[in-house]
């Protein structure tokens, strides 16, 4: 336990940049976009006499919002908190991607790996530090700073709105911050679970190639699936190349992406969708009644038994 | 006491060459094994096969161990630094005690701390930032703080400078080596270590050529000076190198009985690069 401890610690020092600061830029970068909007906001709102500078909307009285409009509003901060976290997580999707390719593959080329293969740890050790960097890990400190960066813009909402005359609290009490952080938060393991396929891929090219892993791991997918259309249009194997993109091709590349879980959890379409709603535990985690779902993470064990197997003979690049 | 290695028809076949070619040989503890030989002769495959770090035909053992299958138990007791710069280029000094300290259950933390009190080295220091020479310093703090029976050793100083070089044999020597450890080194550097050195094992094409201790060098052979009229006796007598200096004759001979040699003229102790070029003559025609 305590080397593996060592060894995510280890993981963490080397990829502070992607794993922190990369999320943490992308925070500044958007709330600094959102305090510039809404300063132009307000001063061409003022310049248009919309705005009186005692804050009040002109022809527009905040006690005249029915209990159905502030539901709405409830729901957009909401889903501002979750769109925060989606962006956050985006970012990450794209930092992990390249994390674990190179992940097996950088400390072959730079040789540094001599150096990790003279200490006692086992190979299956290392790569369980690399799989829960990027599934945990990398996943918790995006979410927490996604989350943190939500409730800003919903201060920075509420500032707004307040400054206008609108009472702040109507609205905080319409939205369920609290709730939304904790749901974003349980569906990481979910999440986890749903990209194993492409973590297992991609470790595995990195395990594996002795040069350009990115190129392995997007090539021989599409070529697969090339030959696939092309074996169907031929009429020799009567597999669908639309099914085997979907499930196949995209899932080995693309299941790293947030809410990967979707396409097999059965949500309910109901016609006046909330943000909690969308977010709801029990219809998110349905998504583990899936036999696709579990096929994924078969394949995604195997192909990290498989860069196991390969990095305790692979010490060259 | 019981060899620490032991390599019996030993083989490693690559693609299109073979790296050993069925090598067998002992290693006693409380040695420095010094292994020699041209590029490409097969030093580091089998370093590597001891090392667990490739595969191989033939039966060897390490500590007891089969590098293969009991990696993990064995490098708890072998320590190895191969080549310069195999450090990760991101860590840092403070970063690299704290992990090693934390997973390996031999490492002396106040050890590792006193050999980087005397470098330069500073915690926050990253490897990137640091000279070849500084890296070593760190890797030996790192290493010889580390209990281990067995260090294992391919290139330590290659682009050194000879400060480094002759710090670094000298800081293993009087702080690191015992009777209950063994280094075994590889290098080209021979003038170097052929002091420090217990034994000496020649490898070439894969196989071992010569595989003796240093006392018993200055028995088996031996380096005669010789006068231009005694040098036709001399080449009768089958020496293994004949080389000219200011005029005169420098024989190497082996196993020729040192009182007919003397007959001859001077006699002196080869030294092991002497030895090594005439052993590893014809290597790269």
């Amino acid at each position: 336990m305590k080397t593996l401890y060592w060894l995510i610690k280890r993981e963490f020092w080397e990829h502070r940049g992607g794993f922190f600061w990369a999320p943490a830029i992308t925070v500044a970068a958007f709330l600094l976009i959102a305090i510039m909007s809404l300063t132009v906001g307000e001063v061409m709102g003022h310049h248009a006499g919309m705005f009186p500078w005692d804050g009040h909307i002109k022809g527009f009285q905040p006690g005249d919002m029915s209990l159905e409009q502030l539901q709405q509003a409830g729901t957009v901060l909401d889903a501002s908190i979750c769109f925060s976290a989606i962006v956050v997580l985006a970012v990450m999707a794209i930092v992990v991607f390249f994390y674990c390719l190179g992940s097996l593959y950088d400390d072959r080329r730079d040789r540094s790996i001599l150096f990790w293969e003279s200490l006692p740890i086992s190979n299956w050790k290392t790569i369980l530090s690399k799989v829960l960097s990027a599934t945990v890990v990398a996943p918790v400190i995006a979410t927490v700073i996604g989350v943190l960066f939500g409730l800003l813009l919903l201060v920075l909402g509420l500032f707004t709105a307040m400054f206008h005359g609108f009472n702040a609290w109507h609205f905080l009490i319409a939205a369920h911050p609290i709730q939304v952080t904790v749901e974003i938060i349980a569906l990481i393991p979910l999440y986890a679970l749903c990209a194993l396929p492409t973590i297992g891929w991609l470790m595995l090219c990195s395990a594996w190639s002795r040069s350009m892993p990115f190129l392995w791991a997007l090539v021989i997918p599409l070529a697969s699936n090339l030959i696939v259309w092309w074996l169907d249009l031929i009429g020799l194997l009567n597999l669908n190349a639309r099914w085997y993109l979907q499930h196949v091709t995209a899932r080995l590349l693309f299941a790293l992406r947030p809410a990967n879980w979707l396409q097999f959890s059965s949500q309910v379409q109901f016609d006046h969708v909330t943000t909690l709603d969308l977010l709801n535990l029990m219809g998110n985690y349905s998504a583990l009644a899936s036999p696709e779902l579990w096929a994924g993470v078969a394949a995604g064990i195997v192909m990290l038994a498989g860069a196991i197997w390969l990095r305790r003979w692979r010490t060259e690049t | 006491m019981n060899a620490v290695v032991t390599a019996s028809g030993l083989s490693k076949r690559y693609k299109n060459a073979i790296a050993l070619d069925s090598v067998s040989f002992d290693i006693q503890p409380g040695r420095i094994v010094g292994l020699i030989g041209p590029n490409g002769a097969g030093k580091t495959t089998a370093l590597k096969a001891m090392l667990g770090l490739t595969d191989f035909q033939g039966h060897l053992s390490v500590l007891g161990l089969d590098p293969r299958t009991q990696r993990d138990k064995l490098m708890e007791q072998v320590c190895f630094i191969a080549d310069v710069a195999v450090l990760p280029r991101w860590i840092r000094v403070r970063e690299a005690v704290d992990f090693v300290a934390n997973v390996h259950p031999r490492f002396n933390r106040a050890k590792c701390e006193a050999f980087l009190a005397r470098t330069k080295l500073t915690p926050d220091q990253r490897v990137r930032q640091m000279s070849k020479g500084m890296i070593v310093q760190l890797h030996l703090a790192l290493v010889m703080a580390i209990d281990a029976k067995i260090l294992v050793l391919d290139e330590p100083t290659l682009g050194l400078d000879i400060l480094y070089r002759k710090q670094f044999y000298q800081s293993l020597l009087e702080e690191y080596f015992d009777d209950n450890k063994t280094i075994i080194v590889t290098t080209h550097q021979v003038e170097e270590i052929e002091h420090i050195l217990t034994d000496l094992m020649f490898i070439r094409d894969g196989k071992i050529v010569l595989d003796t201790d240093m006392d018993a060098v200055g028995q088996r052979f031996a380096e005669v000076m010789v006068n231009a009229e005694m040098a036709a006796t001399a080449r009768q007598m089958h020496p293994l190198d004949e080389r000219q200096v200011f005029g005169k004759s420098i024989f190497l001979f082996d196993g020729v009985d040192h009182a007919r040699l003397r007959a001859l003229g001077e006699i002196r102790r080869p030294s092991v690069s002497d030895l090594f070029v005439a052993t590893m003559k014809g290597t790269y025609a």
